[in-house]
């Protein structure tokens, strides 16, 4: 009896239920996605039960890392033609007798989180080299004789009227640190404050209540 | 040229037929393409929003600095000081240097059985009711929207007459963490009314000589 013989298989695969598989993935993720924003320095936020979400837009950011050092961010408004950023750095050139050029501006609005003293903001925003840009980044100043610091938030809440305060602190900062912050936004009229934090759930109920 | 046309024409019966294609595209690159773009995508996505901690802290005006303190119960009054370590100590009262003897400090912590104990403690009634209320809600009961039953729960911490009042104190050795965790604790245990204000020099005093 002759052996009966196999018909021979293409080596290919059928790769279309996978595509579709992966379009539908790369189409969600594409959709979902809102980018994780660079930060100056890693920061470990402490945790909370709080579930109330912090704002997308219209917010200002003070980030306070474990050593002390203090950056500050701003977006651009929910309207992108704001361009608050772009007035922002306007406003603290003229109070500190600075000059940008129009490139030197768009690229700054369209930048993340800073922390350095205002002389040399320029020199980071011109930086091609993450390593130089880093390397400015030694937190805004903000001793008693000459209060940055206090003068970003002032012209940021002059420049948008809406923003809300956020304070981004490291778990493990000095509660000096974030105290002298607060006195400070509460001397600029800012009193309400949204820390932010990590969902934490933690539950009490009844059962809980000591006897 | 014209006769070897003529020949092939009579070879394959007068039609030119074309090189048979597979229908099947090679998939490989796109796939590879679609690979390295949902990992890029997975990678840089932010799916969880940062949560926040709203605090509302009174207005300061410098025009009113030497005004008294509101004056509050002192038998309500629950003083917390933070310090290093992740300590905590709480008295109740207020201090009155020139009336020894001085308030006792107690020392807690964190834990589940420590500072939080204290806090639902003193804040039974309207822990009790707040907690009453959310239990309707949840057996069905109570059919009202989100909004309603947060203002519900407002009213009933503004209407509290009894629940403690909680002064909150950092000194310069307390972590920022140690603010946030006593703050959510107050949040935890549905305390009405808290105020984080500054160390007295009396109580740096006390402090000194509290259980280590």
């Amino acid at each position: 009896m002759p052996k009966i013989k196999q018909p021979a298989r293409s080596p290919h695969i059928d790769m279309t239920p996978m595509v579709d598989l992966f379009s539908l993935l790369l189409t969600f993720f594409m959709l979902t996605t809102s980018f994780r924003p660079q930060e100056a320095a890693p920061i470990e936020t402490p945790s909370s039960v709080s579930e109330k979400q912090a704002p997308d837009n219209d917010i200002m950011t003070i980030f306070i890392a474990k050593d002390g050092k203090v950056f500050f961010n701003i977006d651009n408004g929910r309207d992108t033609s704001t361009h608050f950023r772009e007035k922002l750095l306007q406003k603290m050139a003229e109070q500190y007798k600075l000059t940008f050029s129009k490139i030197e501006l768009d690229k700054f609005g369209k930048m993340s989180s800073f922390g350095m003293p205002i002389k040399d903001i320029k020199a980071w925003i011109i930086a091609k080299e993450p390593e130089v840009r880093d390397k400015l980044q030694i937190g805004i100043p903000m001793d008693s004789t000459d209060n940055q610091l206090a003068w970003w938030v002032r012209m940021a809440r002059l420049t948008n009227l809406n923003a809300e305060v956020a304070i981004k602190g490291d778990a493990e900062t000095d509660y000096t640190t974030v105290k002298k912050i607060m006195d400070l936004l509460q001397e600029n009229k800012v009193n309400k404050f949204n820390l932010v934090t990590n969902l934490q759930a933690d539950e009490v109920t009844m059962k809980d209540m000591p006897k | 040229m014209g006769e070897i046309i003529v020949e092939e024409k009579g070879k394959k019966g007068g039609k030119r037929q074309a090189k048979k294609h597979s229908t099947r595209i090679d998939m490989t690159p796109m796939v590879d393409l679609m690979c390295l773009l949902i990992t890029f995508f997975m990678l840089t996505t932010a799916f969880s929003k940062p949560k926040v901690m709203v605090i509302t802290m009174p207005e300061k005006d410098p025009k009113d600095e030497p005004k008294d303190a509101p004056r509050i119960s002192s038998e309500r009054t629950l003083n917390i000081l933070l310090t290093a370590d992740h300590k905590v100590y709480y008295y109740q009262g207020m201090i009155d240097p020139k009336k020894p003897p001085m308030p006792e400090l107690i020392k807690t912590d964190f834990s589940k059985d420590g500072i939080r104990k204290v806090l639902l403690l003193r804040n039974k009634d309207l822990f009790t009711k707040i907690a009453d209320y959310r239990n309707l809600r949840v057996t069905g009961k109570l059919v009202v929207a989100d909004t309603t039953a947060d203002s519900e729960i407002k009213r009933f911490k503004k209407e509290d007459k009894k629940g403690p009042i909680i002064l909150i104190k950092a000194d310069d050795k307390a972590k920022y963490k140690d603010m946030v965790d006593i703050i959510d604790e107050m949040a935890i245990c549905n305390v009405a009314s808290y105020a984080v204000v500054d160390f007295t020099p009396a109580e740096t005093e006390l402090l000194k000589n509290a259980p280590k």
